[in-house]
């Protein structure tokens, strides 16, 4: 009997071992798999390690995602109408997309760029690019709200910005399309003679964050792409690079392709602040706008009528050209500070110049020759090596902080990890597909989250589900923890991103503001109870002192309006509460619905054409007794004698 | 008495000034909706929200169920209150400085009174503002409900789960009252001996 037992126990070990063997063969295959799926999996109810701001290219917008999940947080509206919280159709933010060429409710977002202090970022603001009506706009990151934009005058397409110095002094903006400047009717082909280009540097107030343009210089008429300030040793500079050295204005792909070296320029911002204290500069009209929120969230819109520019020739040692190779994108520098990693985008290897090189090269004057008084320097001056083999088609690199830069190959489709004063490449990763621009949060600041790195792809063809034929692109999360690289996540990116900034959400998720303090709010047309809600008439317009607050709107009957009025609801959002903003919307309005904050007043304009009774409710999901948040407004003839009563 | 008791005394009488400055009573309202929590803080001079705007939340919510609103400025209790513990203070202190066991059992006996007609007054407060509903502009009516808190404990209400506990300047005070009938209490055996 015992030694039928211990038979059945011996078989039914095998058993468990032979089982144990399939399960671990099992697991072996998908190991790669169930790990990457653990190091991206944020439970429910937790939260991402990182904030990721990603542009929205041709939407105009930025979105925010967590990182490592990839999952989307928010679209912040900047440079686009945006209809589902009436941004650029209230009134309050109307202004904020006016430009010298009126209202304009697009742009094309390129670069966000976080705030820094000590050349770290530091959770402040987000500032964002817009490429076509050259435009720089700042987010408030407490609000997540874009507070102000400023136009950038004598530019066309602010391409290479809004690139920040390593304590938010300037904020950089540069013209990619040189123009006549000042504008005037000449015909294209005088472009060598008559196109210039300039680079701005945006003041920004260390208090407030409020932008002034300080100073713009005059440059040759090229193509100015991409910039990063320097840190450490190079503190004081920024670089830019340039494509189009051959001032070509038709067919560039061709024409702009023919010179071997284009242009990194080494601009000396501190110099410049000399020489404008010194009064060596010109003050020039210009036509532009400067746009920011007051205490009442209310865009104001000021004229911005003069600038004062630099001109090279008068200020020597403001700029020095650094020879790249084959039209250059990036311009990046390292965490020390030291190299300059320049992506010639048609070049066979990277270049990386190094600042202290540069420096000895102006002291020994080691100038190749000299484009419009800025000083070339020789290539072999400035040159600290060459990553060989790096790839095809480098666009743009960022650090981890340990000694490796990663770049990314739109040709070949992937990141090439290479190391950083031996030149060589370590590692290498394929993207899908055609990766542009990549990320590590804080991989241009002084001190890298070197953790994961986001590549930003320029085409998605089979990553997902299809949707037609337009298909969101496809961001690709990677580890870079380890000597290896590993893909752990593909996800969906609104619009397109050309860049994104990344920071530790510590820095920024205690500061979050919650509602706004009913009795701090000052507006114009606010009600701050219920006993203050009215209807007024002034000709014919008539302003509502709209109240909301869980579950109903004072006044929720309204009569005595007319056709041919125009009809301002002010709505003030009465609750006090976290997340319970409440919306507005009229039937027939040829206008947004309003999403209001709570303790926020908003104002949309309806005008009523027929005679008729219109509903308007709330369009925000806010209490069990929502659906009852509900009005009526009577609209009668134009002559009728109905006087206004609610 | 001992020195030491009428120091204790005292000291222990000076210390109730802690129920000025931190709450007696909290009562924590717990609901899905409101993770970063919700509550009222009963003061011995106040009515406050947990945290700046949770009075007007409340009050806000209170409408579903035709409640009053929660007005510190209409109860007078809240004046009277800051008077009553001043003289249990200055008879504590002088209970010290004679040391008279007869006259540490009165200021006992007065500081048990008050702590009974606090708790009375909290409970017919909380009974009225619990049952009292407005019942025309109700928009949530459920027979038999009431939206009483508890004096202590917790109650399911509705969707929200109410915990009434001492607040700081509570739990002083009743330290403060178990510390005195301790030293009564010793004395007196000791005599007994």
């Amino acid at each position: 009997m015992r030694k039928r037992r211990t038979m059945h126990g011996l078989s039914l070990l095998i058993l468990f071992i032979l089982i144990g063997m399939i399960g671990c063969s099992s697991s072996q295959e998908m190991g790669g798999t169930a790990d990457a799926a653990s190091k991206v999996y944020v439970p429910p109810g937790s939260y991402d390690e990182f904030y990721a701001f990603f542009s929205g290219g041709y939407s105009g917008q930025v979105t925010v995602h967590g990182l490592p999940s990839g999952r989307l947080l928010k679209t912040i509206p900047v440079f686009s109408q945006f209809a589902e919280n009436a941004y650029g159709y209230a009134e309050e933010s109307k202004n904020m997309l006016m430009t010298s060429y009126g209202f304009v409710p697009w742009d094309d977002s390129h670069h966000p760029e976080l705030s820094q202090t000590g050349g770290v970022p530091d959770g402040r603001w987000l500032f964002i690019n817009g490429n076509n009506t050259p435009r720089v706009a700042r987010i408030d990151l407490t609000t997540f709200e874009t507070v102000e934009i400023i136009q950038i005058p004598n530019s066309g397409g602010n391409h290479a910005s809004p690139f920040v110095t390593p304590n938010n002094e300037y904020v950089v903006a540069s013209t990619r399309f040189s123009l006549p400047i000042p504008q005037k009717d000449v015909s294209i082909d005088t472009y060598k003679e008559n196109f210039k280009g300039t680079i701005s540097f945006i003041k920004v107030d260390s208090a407030t964050g409020e932008m002034n343009i300080s100073f713009q210089i005059m440059v040759p008429g090229f193509d100015y792409d991409l910039s990063h300030s320097g840190k450490g040793p190079s503190y004081g500079w920024s670089f830019f690079t340039c494509y189009n050295t051959e001032q070509a204005n038709e067919l560039l792909e061709i024409n702009a392709s023919k010179n071997d070296k284009d242009f990194i320029a080494a601009v000396n911002w501190k110099l410049a602040e000399k020489y404008v204290k010194d009064g060596k500069f010109s003050t020039m009209k210009v036509d532009a706008r400067h746009n920011y929120l007051d205490e009442n969230h209310v865009a104001i819109s000021d004229k911005i009528t003069e600038v004062r520019i630099l001109s090279p020739k008068d200020c020597p040692g403001l700029i020095y050209y650094l020879p790249t190779p084959k039209s250059p994108h990036g311009v990046d520098v390292d965490p020390s500070g030291e190299y300059i990693v320049g992506s010639g985008k048609l070049a066979a290897q990277l270049t990386v110049h190094s600042f202290s090189k540069m420096l000895k090269a102006i002291e020994d004057k080691a100038f190749e020759k000299e484009v419009d008084g800025i000083p070339v320097l020789k290539y072999e001056a400035v040159l600290a090596g060459e990553v060989k083999e790096c790839g095809l088609g480098p666009l743009h690199t960022e650090f981890d902080g340990k000694g490796n830069a990663y770049t990314s190959m739109f040709l070949s489709s992937e990141v090439t990890k290479w190391k950083i004063g031996t030149w060589e490449v370590l590692d290498r990763i394929p993207t899908y597909y055609s990766i542009g621009h990549l990320m590590i949060p804080g991989g241009d600041s002084k001190q890298p989250w070197g953790k994961y790195l986001v590549a930003m792809n320029k085409i998605t063809k089979d990553r997902y589900l299809p949707t037609g034929p337009e298909l969101a692109h496809a961001a690709q999360l990677i580890d870079i923890s380890g000597d290896k690289m590993e893909m752990l996540l593909d996800f969906p990116t609104m619009g397109e991103p050309h860049y994104a900034q990344g920071l530790k959400a510590d820095l920024i998720k205690d500061k979050q503001v919650r509602i706004f303090p009913i009795e701090k709010n000052s507006h114009k047309y606010v009600a701050k109870s219920e006993d203050e809600a009215r209807v007024e008439r002034k000709g014919n317009e008539v302003h509502v002192y709209l109240t909301t607050i869980r579950t109903h709107f004072a006044p929720d009957n309204i009569e005595g309006v007319k056709t041919g009025d125009k009809v301002y609801f002010h709505v003030t959002n009465l609750e006090q509460d976290w997340d319970i903003p409440h919306g507005f919307a009229v039937l027939g309005n040829l206008n947004s619905e309003l999403l209001v904050m709570p303790g926020q007043t908003k104002t949309i304009l309806w005008e009523p054409k027929e005679v008729g009774v219109y509903p308007f409710y709330c369009t925000d999901f806010c209490s069990a007794l929502h659906q009852e948040m509900q009005g009526y407004i009577r609209v009668s003839p134009k002559n009728s004698n109905i006087k206004i009563s609610y | 008495m001992s020195f030491n008791s009428r120091l204790l005394i005292f000291i222990t009488a000076l210390l109730l000034a802690v129920t000025y400055y931190f709450p007696l009573w909290v009562i924590s309202l717990e609901a899905p909706q409101y993770p970063e929590g919700l509550g009222l803080h009963i003061w011995i001079n106040n009515i406050s929200g947990a945290d700046t705007h949770d009075l007007n939340k409340i009050n806000n919510l209170n409408h579903y169920i035709g409640m009053k609103h929660i007005e510190p400025d209409s109860i007078p209790e809240l004046k009277i209150m800051p008077w009553i513990m001043r003289v249990v203070m200055v008879s504590g202190m002088i209970v010290g400085i004679f040391g008279r066991r007869k006259l540490l059992l009165l200021l006992i006996l007065l500081f048990l009174a008050v702590a009974i007609a606090g708790f009375v007054d909290f409970y017919l407060w909380s009974y009225d503002y619990g049952h009292n509903l407005d019942m025309e502009k109700a928009i949530i009516k459920i027979p038999g409900q009431s939206y009483q808190p508890p004096i202590i404990g917790s109650k399911t209400i509705l969707n929200f789960k109410a915990i009434s506990l001492p607040g700081i300047g509570g739990y002083t005070a009743i330290g403060v009252f178990i510390i005195w009938c301790c030293v009564w209490f010793f004395d007196f055996r000791k005599d007994r001996k």
